[in-house]
Order: structure tokens, then C-alpha cells, then sequence
């Protein structure tokens, strides 16, 4: 298992220095000898967490609901399997892009001899109630997030390894698909940080306000949601782009999950502390 | 039990508490400010009630967007429509001089007006884009009849929170809110595009109501009916679009 103290060697300590002056405590009541400010690596029980309670449920909540959107997204999907762009479109006018894939629609052309049947009804309701979860879960976990100090602890990069040689580096070894060393399971590399960083706070908030573009009553109060999107349908094609970003997303996290060692870590974000015979190096 | 974990403990009772007492409020304040959907019931139930009340919230006087004439589609799409059979057919070869729209139920003056009389009505016209929940969407000029307007001639009583309305298509049948019905864009619409409203499209009456999405937009009206409760009609779960498993309030 890799050493936790380990990591203040590791061009971190301008960061770790700074959370220590205004990063609130995550235990004020527990004394953390020799505390380097992370929830993880101190030699206290309690502090080692490699995720915290708040990080871990919401990471599962996220994960549900997300798949349930995914699920009822693509239903949703099948009853038009035809992109547009600008602000109307519909069969009798030109797509953008057509995906190849039967409709559960008689009037759309797919050159398909038959239509699936009709799932819209339960996809609907179970989009926007899981799209509500999302969305509160989001909510709590980024404003912990900034509470607690989570960003700035363990998904901020330090400044020194965003330079263009240890980037290059990072990306390289990921591409050899190197399994990362023991430090590794008790916090984020570069890559990781910046990509959770992206989804967070770049694909997900996109991912909801494309998909509000498309709300006709949310439109009517802000119509500037889908105004600068540059119309309706640009909005249901960006919200499938987007989505597609984030299921590619999640295609590489769990491909790298397996690779880092699947049980480790997935027992790491339900309990919070990683397996015991975790990592072979 | 240690310290910490006891005052942890006291403190998630306390949570716990705390939001139950918080929801059951919040239910009741939503029941009375009418922000719980007749379709509320069922797995889904707390996600529609949370979009149409948040929506309820927002859209108070929120007017649909509008656009130019120079948007109006070259090629809008009328959407496949159940045989309207012989009866319609009939209706139709005499261009529609038959058809009325009967107001009824809670109001003072219950009516039946037909085309020509709605026609004389004070009327505006309005160019929204129809969006259907499968994605599609164009934009087309309507004009018709305020639905508020209709509403103030029958003397719709006070204690009216919906308006039930159906087509001539036996099973086909919608109702929206207050919020919804005296709107100023909710329309009872005969004309489209600078003519008649044709048959595809709902000729010779559909209600437009351009904040929420394609299927409330019901065609060949032929009924309102106000109303203070939704319990009573069909299934009670608001209209025919969650008995057919679609979601009441479609703002979404």
C-alpha cells in the first residue's frame, strides 16, 4: 500500500500549504498528527478515508440516476432518430444527421420495415425525476464540494504538473495503459483531476441547460436558454452530443477502474477505504 | 458509545427530523397553491411534482416565445392522425358549419357556440413553434380565440382550477390549469398561416397551448368543461395522457 506522506513530496505542497491556512477543518474535533490537509493519508482512523461520506454517496446517486437518464434518453431517442439544426426541424424538412437505427415511429423514414414499440410515456417521467436527482445531487455535492474544501483539495491540479512536459508525461502513461503506482489510490493524477474537473463543471451543467433549452415552459421565463444555443433543435442536438461525451466518460472511468483494479476501488468509493490486498506494485 | 458518534447520532435525528416536518409542509403549501399534478401518484409522482410546481413557480406570467414572419416553416408536419371516420367526414363536406364547441360545467352561462360565432369573437393571432415530445418541431402563425375570453362569456365561477377539454376522437382528451387556461396565448384556434386551420393540423378547432408541448395542443375540440376537480374524469390522473402512461403537465 502505498505510503500517504508519500505525496507531500510530490509538487503538492504549494497546494496542501494553502488549503492548511483556509480550508476549514474536516474533523475540527480530532487531532491529525502530522495532517497534510487531505481527507486521506493521516495516520488518524477516521482520516483514512479515501473518499469521504458525502463524495461516496453522492458518487452513487450520480451513478444511478445518470443511468437511468441514459436508458430513457435513448428511448426518447428511438421515437426520432433525426438531428436538426437551427430552431425547428421535423420529417418533411432536411437533417443534419440521421443515426441509422429503427424509430419506435411509423411516420419517421428509417428504411427499417418495422417500428418498435412506443416507450416514450415511463422514459419521460423517468428522465426528468432522474434528472431532478441529478440535479440535487449536484447541487449538494459541489456545494460541499467548496465547503469542504473537496476541489481544492483533491481535483484542483497543482500548478507544477500542469506544465506542458508533465502533462505530456501523465497522458503518456496513461496511453500504456500503465497501472498507477500505490500513491496513486489515495489521490487523483493529473489527467484525472482535470477530467473530473471538465465533467463536473463544464459536461453536466451543459448536459442540464441543453436539455432545459427544450423545456417549452422553462423557455418561456428564459428564453435566452435556447436563444444563445441558436434555436431548439441545435439544443436537442448539442444535449446529444454532450450526453455522448459523458457516456464516453464513463466508458474510460470504469475501463480504468478495471485497470487500476476494479475491486480496490470501487470497494474504496463504498466504504470509503481501499480493500486491503489492493495493489499488486 | 463515544461522544463523537452519540452527538452525530443526536445530530441525524435531528436532521431527519427536521426534514420530514419540512416536507410535510412543503406538501401541504404546494396542495393549497395547487403545485401538485393530478398524475402525482406512482413512481414518478415526485419528479412531475417537482417540475410542475418549480415550473408552476417560474411561469406564472411567462409568455411562449414568438417569432418572426420570415420563421414561420415552409414544411410543417401535421403528424399521423387515428381515421377520423364517416361522422367527421360529414362535418367536413359541409365545410364545418355544423361543428360546435360546447363550454359547460361550472359556469354561470353554460353555452355552445359554433364556428361562425367564435369567429366574431375578439381574436389575435400569434406565430409559436409546436414542439412534439418525440423532438420535432416547426413554427406556424395561429390565430383564434382567447380561451380566457370564452371563459369570461360563460361566467366561469370562482372556484374553477381546471379546464377539461376533448376531442372528437372518442379517447382523446386533455385538461390544464388556470395558469394555463387564461393565459394569453392559449388559444382556441381555427385559423393557421393566414387561412383556415386545415383538417392535418386540428382544423377546424384545436386548442393551442404553446407553453407546453404538441399532445395538450389537442385537436378537433368539440367540449370544455371547468371544473374544480380533475377526480372525476376518466381515471382521475387529469387526462388521457398518463392513462396512456405520458405525463399530465407537459412543460417539459
Amino acid at each position: 500500500m502505498g505510503n500517504p506522506h508519500k505525496m507531500q513530496t510530490t509538487g503538492q505542497t504549494a497546494v496542501t500549504g494553502r488549503e492548511t491556512n483556509d480550508a476549514p477543518p474536516i474533523l475540527p474535533s480530532v487531532p491529525l498528527p502530522g495532517r497534510n490537509g487531505r481527507a486521506m493519508g493521516t495516520k488518524s482512523s477516521m482520516a483514512e478515508m479515501r473518499h469521504s461520506a458525502l463524495v461516496r454517496i453522492t458518487h452513487w446517486i450520480t451513478t444511478l440516476s445518470f443511468l437511468a437518464l441514459l436508458v430513457t434518453g435513448v428511448e426518447i431517442l428511438i421515437s426520432h432518430p433525426r438531428f436538426y439544426w437551427g430552431e425547428t426541424g421535423n420529417v418533411r424538412t432536411p437533417p443534419l444527421f440521421t443515426l441509422r437505427i429503427p424509430a419506435s415511429r411509423a411516420t419517421v423514414p428509417t428504411g427499417y420495415g418495422y417500428v418498435l414499440p412506443d416507450q416514450n410515456g415511463w422514459s419521460r417521467y423517468l428522465h426528468f425525476e432522474a434528472a431532478w436527482v441529478a440535479v440535487l445531487t449536484g447541487l449538494l455535492y459541489v456545494g460541499f464540494g467548496v465547503f469542504q474544501g473537496h476541489f481544492r483539495q483533491n481535483l484542483l491540479p497543482a500548478s507544477s504538473d500542469l506544465s506542458p512536459k508533465r502533462l505530456a508525461n501523465a497522458i503518456a502513461r496513461h496511453l500504456r495503459f500503465r497501472r498507477p503506482s500505490g500513491e496513486e489510490a489515495w489521490s487523483y493524477n493529473v489527467i484525472q483531476r482535470l477530467t473530473y474537473l471538465l465533467v463536473i463543471f463544464v459536461f453536466f451543467p451543459l448536459v442540464v441547460w441543453t436539455g432545459l433549452a427544450m423545456s417549452p415552459g422553462f423557455t418561456s421565463v428564459v428564453p435566452a436558454t435556447v436563444t444563445v444555443l441558436g434555436g431548439r433543435q441545435t439544443a436537442r442536438t448539442l444535449h446529444f452530443f454532450v450526453s455522448g461525451f459523458l457516456v464516453l466518460f464513463l466508458l474510460v472511468h470504469v475501463f480504468m477502474v478495471f485497470l487500476a483494479g476494479f475491486r480496490s476501488r470501487v470497494w474504496a468509493m463504498i466504504t470509503g477505504r481501499p480493500a486491503k490486498r489492493m495493489e499488486r506494485t | 458509545m463515544s461522544n463523537l458518534s452519540r452527538r452525530k447520532l443526536i445530530t441525524a435525528g435531528l436532521a431527519t427530523a427536521a426534514g420530514a416536518s419540512g416536507l410535510a409542509v412543503a406538501a401541504k403549501l404546494a396542495a393549497r397553491y395547487g403545485l401538485i399534478p393530478p398524475d402525482a401518484g406512482g413512481p414518478f409522482g415526485a419528479g412531475e411534482t417537482l417540475t410542475y410546481a418549480a415550473q408552476r413557480l417560474l411561469t406564472r406570467h411567462s409568455l411562449a416565445r414568438e417569432f418572426a414572419p420570415s420563421q414561420i416553416s415552409k414544411a410543417p408536419f401535421a403528424n399521423a392522425v387515428y381515421p377520423l371516420g364517416e361522422g367527421f367526414q360529414r362535418f367536413q363536406e359541409g365545410a364545418f358549419v355544423d361543428w360546435r364547441l360546447a363550454v359547460d360545467g361550472m359556469a354561470a352561462r353554460p353555452a355552445v357556440f359554433s364556428l361562425a360565432q367564435l369567429k366574431s369573437f375578439p381574436w389575435r393571432t400569434q406565430i409559436t413553434e409546436i414542439a412534439c415530445e418525440e423532438g420535432w418541431s416547426y413554427i406556424a402563425e395561429w390565430k383564434g380565440v382567447p380561451l380566457s375570453h370564452l371563459l369570461d362569456l360563460v361566467g366561469a365561477l370562482p372556484q374553477v382550477r381546471y379546464v377539461v377539454y376533448r376531442s372528437f376522437q372518442p379517447d382523446w382528451w386533455e385538461s390544464i390549469d388556470m395558469g394555463d387556461a387564461l393565459h394569453p396565448q392559449t388559444l382556441v384556434t381555427y385559423g393557421m398561416n393566414g387561412g383556415e386551420l386545415p383538417v392535418g393540423f386540428g382544423g377546424p378547432l384545436r386548442l393551442r397551448v404553446p407553453r407546453q408541448l404538441g399532445y395538450k395542443s389537442v385537436k378537433y375540440i368539440t367540449r370544455l368543461t371547468l371544473t374544480d376537480s380533475l377526480k372525476r374524469f376518466g381515471k382521475g390522473l387529469g387526462s388521457a395522457a398518463p392513462e396512456g402512461g405520458y405525463a399530465w403537465y407537459a412543460g417539459i
